[in-house]
């Protein structure tokens, strides 16, 4: 699996408005709405979910970036979107550091093969320093989108 | 205290297999221990101490583990964290709901 089967572009936000987690996740949700993936997901409660699941443990796992996730019934396909900040946000991260990169991944509830391998996926280039980095300074979707497909081009060669 | 080196293979029995916070227990426990550990799936081999590397295992229901442990301390380690996976990491409730029968 690729960050391009999984990363929908249209729906990427290169300057998150708020610097609040829970903002942060219902904007994201809200930017994957009217996706094909995303068919007949009520956006509402998908917020929920995935707040809920952030509640139980942080998917801040350091270096600045979160991974917040669910897997959902409502959903039959992984789809994720990436969100950047330039402020920074509190993710209850285990390094207690500030997030700017945020990926969101729903997955099927009925497939948690596909969620690992989702998140295989996403972990696999988070590893990599270069990839953090120019998740970090990027200031437009182009740039991101541009981020994505090198990583993925990296895991060609 | 004299250096020794232990292996155990183990298989994910939890049907969402190693997700976030099941690797994260696994973790938090390795890093208890002084001991290096490593875990490997195939050819692909992480450090048990880091959860953005054990993510990366992509561990399903029913795949099986090495864990390498060199230290002092290697043996507990290894033991303390076959406990862990031979007790499904007590998986969330949720998990226990899976659509796949039989």
């Amino acid at each position: 699996m690729k960050l391009v089967d999984i990363i929908c572009f249209d729906a990427i936000v290169a300057q998150l408005n708020s610097n609040k987690r829970d903002e942060v996740i219902a904007e994201l949700v809200q930017s994957l709405v009217g996706h094909k993936k995303m068919e007949g997901v009520d956006a509402k409660n998908m917020v929920r979910a995935v707040v809920k699941r952030e509640n139980e443990a942080s998917t801040g796992i350091g270096k600045g970036v979160a991974v917040p996730h669910v897997k959902h019934k409502s959903i039959t396909e992984p789809v994720a979107v990436i969100g950047c900040s330039q402020e920074g946000i509190d993710f209850a991260s285990l390094d207690k550091q500030p997030v700017y990169s945020v990926f969101l991944l729903l997955s099927p509830a009925s497939n948690p093969d596909k969620h690992l391998q989702a998140m295989e996926t996403i972990f696999k280039n988070l590893q990599k320093d270069d990839f953090r980095r120019f998740l970090r300074q990027a200031q437009t979707a182009e740039a991101i989108i541009e981020a994505v497909k090198d990583a993925d081009e990296d895991d060609n060669g | 205290m004299s250096k020794s080196t232990h292996e155990i293979e183990v298989e994910i029995r939890n049907p969402e297999g190693l997700h976030m916070r099941p690797a994260m227990q696994f973790v938090d426990l390795a890093n208890s221990f002084d001991s290096d550990i490593s875990v490997s799936h195939q050819d692909v081999s992480v450090d048990a101490k880091s959860i953005m590397q054990m993510t990366m295992l992509a561990a399903t229901c029913g795949t099986r583990l090495k864990i390498t442990a060199t230290g002092a301390d290697a043996g507990q380690a290894i033991q303390a964290l076959q406990d862990l996976v031979e007790n499904k990491f007590s998986d969330d409730p949720e998990a226990a709901v899976s659509e796949k029968e039989g």
